[in-house]
């Protein structure tokens, strides 16, 4: 890509791209969370949807992911039979 | 009297955390405070021989903690600087010989008697490194401008303030090695770049230097018999510590005036 930083040579050096290196992976270290936790905190939603919904345990998916300069925690949480599975509604 | 603990710890090995050590505990003794240089590096003692005083060693920081000597009794007095000690670490026992409270108890026995003890943290994160910080009020944080050790250094600020209790307002980081030929030509890491990634204050700024191994091989603190930049360097880190305010003064000559004194070769 035509970048005018480079072409006026404000750019140039490693050192910013360490900087810019180093930035994206601290921002992705400090969001990092033990598996542990991971782990609490799955038992402890699927607990409180539980009340709620019918929810098949074996296939949820639970994971931090990273993109770019965000973290999310990305839950996959299937319903057993939407309609029979809502209780109390 | 209750004096200071101050941890010396990086994450990553090889940055200087021994020769910070060292450095700052004589500069800090030469001053005329009392100083405890404590070897928590158990299994991997170096401290003693980077302070040349290997061959006085009769106890270890283990016979202390199961009560075969007293404290006092293992300390190694410097006989160069009044007021210096060493206790050294135990090098046949590994790294679980030693329980976090039993470091705190020993810590807080020496503060009692001593102005300050520098600890020195083994590399890793692992038990080593949370007995070295366990009985520490503050923490210096050794950092070479690199993404490896920049990294470390992260992850050890977040360890110490969950796991050791250390607020962010008691950390300090040293910047070891620095080139500042590079840091001119943008091909390395400045002192600003690093303070603005960690969010730490910066305690002292130390440049690369070959003195440095030469002390080492003598087993002689740098700042003890030499005068040059390195030395200077950790004398000012250690007055910061004893609270003064010390300017970091640019000695690399940046702009016209220090391009034209490093054409002449009159500048670094």
């Amino acid at each position: 890509m035509f970048d005018l930083r480079k072409l006026f040579g404000l750019d140039i050096g490693s050192k910013n791209t360490a900087k810019e290196r180093l930035r994206l992976v601290l921002i992705h270290d400090r969001a990092t969370v033990s598996q542990q936790t991971i782990e609490a905190m799955k038992r402890d939603l699927i607990e409180v949807i539980s009340h709620y919904l019918e929810i098949d345990t074996d296939e949820l998916e639970f994971k931090m992911e990273s993109q770019d300069e965000k973290v999310a925690l990305v839950a996959n949480i299937p319903i057993i039979d939407g309609k029979k599975g809502i209780k109390g509604a | 009297m209750s004096g200071k603990s101050i941890v010396i710890t990086s994450g990553k090995g090889g940055v200087g955390k021994t020769t910070t050590t060292a450095n700052l505990g004589a500069a800090l003794a030469l001053e005329g405070n009392s100083v405890v240089l404590l070897d928590a590096d158990i299994g991997l003692r170096n401290l003693d021989v980077v302070m040349g005083l290997e061959n006085r060693i009769v106890y270890d920081l283990i016979n202390v903690v199961e009560e075969v000597c007293t404290f006092r009794k293992a300390l190694i007095k410097d006989k160069r600087i009044e007021g210096l000690y060493l206790m050294p670490a135990a090098q046949t026992k590994d790294k679980d010989a030693v329980k976090p409270e039993q470091m705190k108890k020993l810590i807080e026995d020496i503060k009692a008697e001593f102005d300050y003890v520098l600890i020195d943290c083994p590399a890793g994160i692992e038990q080593g490194f949370l007995n070295a910080i366990s009985g520490a009020d503050e923490a210096v944080i050794v950092v070479t401008p690199e993404i490896s050790s920049v990294r470390d250094a992260d992850r050890v600020v977040g360890l110490l303030d969950k796991k050791g209790n250390i607020p962010l307002s008691n950390m300090h980081m040293l910047v070891n090695r620095i080139r500042m030929d590079m840091v001119r030509k943008k091909e390395m890491l400045d002192v600003p770049d690093i303070e603005e990634l960690l969010q730490i204050d910066v305690l002292g700024v130390v440049p690369d230097d070959e003195s440095v191994i030469v002390s080492t091989n003598k087993g002689e603190p740098i700042v003890l018999s030499n005068k040059n930049s390195v030395a200077q360097a950790y004398r000012d880190a250690a007055g910061r510590l004893l609270g003064r305010e010390i300017p970091f003064d640019d000695k690399h000559q940046n702009g016209f005036v220090g391009a034209v004194l490093r054409f002449f070769g009159l500048a670094e």
